[in-house]
């Protein structure tokens, strides 16, 4: 055997491990445009909030407020889902790759358990009135979900979530401006990193 | 220059046995759709390079049903696991020997 088989067959097998363990269909692209959702839910919001007359503000209105709110954020989530969807599909479709497949489901099972809980538990807080809750922990399990799921797919993933786990932590000190810190978790670092990522491998 | 090919395992001298090795070890288990897709083989192909790593006992097979569709899944033994290791530490002393 020359040495440049021996080297090609060691590339080989470890090309082969990475692929039987990540998920790489995903789209760069599509976190920009959840990045692009969110900065918009976000001014909408900070719209509702803090562009109001303050005449206005009372108690039937604040209700409709809050309902507004989290149709705002229903509609950021949904659109980002089914951005990422779509982009992953049209990815995976020109590279020949299955979406659905073992690495694909360990990350999304893997990504789903915390961000599960934490979707479950902001929705016990809002109930119960803790707003200022919301925001911190919207980013707190979103990015353990990240890095839960950051195995079975790009390592740089694994730094988003870092990232928005501590302005999770940061929002939680500063109660008051958590618009403005899930502006920045879900909005601008989406875009940073999506964009990192799609010329990093979707070129 | 020659080397010696002695310490090889045989059972990996294909390529295609030695990338079922290092997926298996690389994950839990692998069924064997998944398999297929990513080493780019047919049905026969991989069943006759599972069932030759088989017989090795490098791996075992888990046969089950996901509602009815049978769902087999592969997984490395332990004996299939040092095999590999040393495989991979005979190729590294290959490209050492070539080198020095």
């Amino acid at each position: 055997m020359e040495d440049k088989d021996l080297i090609a067959e060691i590339s080989s097998i470890r090309n082969i491990m990475d692929r039987s363990t990540k998920f790489i269909s995903l789209s760069g692209l599509s976190g920009v445009m959840a990045g692009i959702y969110a900065l918009v839910g976000a001014w909408l919001a900070y719209k509702l909030l803090y562009v109001t007359d303050d005449s206005f503000i009372v108690r039937g209105y604040y209700r409709l407020l809050e309902e507004r709110l989290i149709l705002i954020a229903m509609a950021v989530l949904f659109l980002s889902v089914l951005t990422g969807v779509l982009l992953t599909l049209r990815k995976a479709g020109k590279k020949g790759q299955s979406v659905w497949n073992q690495t694909s489901q360990s990350l999304l099972l893997n990504g789903a358990l915390p961000l599960a809980t934490g979707g479950v538990f902001c929705g016990i807080m809002l109930l119960r009135g803790h707003y200022e809750v919301i925001a911190p922990c919207t980013l707190i399990f979103y990015g353990l979900a990240l890095v839960a799921a950051s195995k079975y797919t790009f390592g740089d993933v694994k730094w988003l979530g870092i990232f928005d786990i501590a302005l999770g932590l940061l929002a939680a000190v500063f109660p008051g401006y958590g618009l403005f810190f899930w502006a920045f978790g879900f909005g601008v670092l989406h875009i940073l990193y999506g964009t990192i990522m799609h010329f990093k491998y979707d070129r | 220059m020659k080397v010696t090919l002695t310490n090889f395992d045989k059972a990996f001298e294909n390529r295609i046995r030695l990338q079922i090795m290092s997926v298996l070890v690389a994950n839990e288990s692998y069924d064997f759709n998944s398999l297929k897709e990513l080493l780019d083989v047919t049905d026969g192909n991989l069943a006759s390079h599972l069932k030759a790593l088989e017989k090795e006992e490098y791996i075992t097979v888990n046969k089950s049903f996901l509602g009815r569709k049978p769902n087999t899944r592969y997984v490395a033994s332990a004996l299939g696991v040092q095999a590999f290791k040393k495989h991979l530490q005979e190729l590294e002393n290959l490209i050492r020997q070539q080198r020095g």
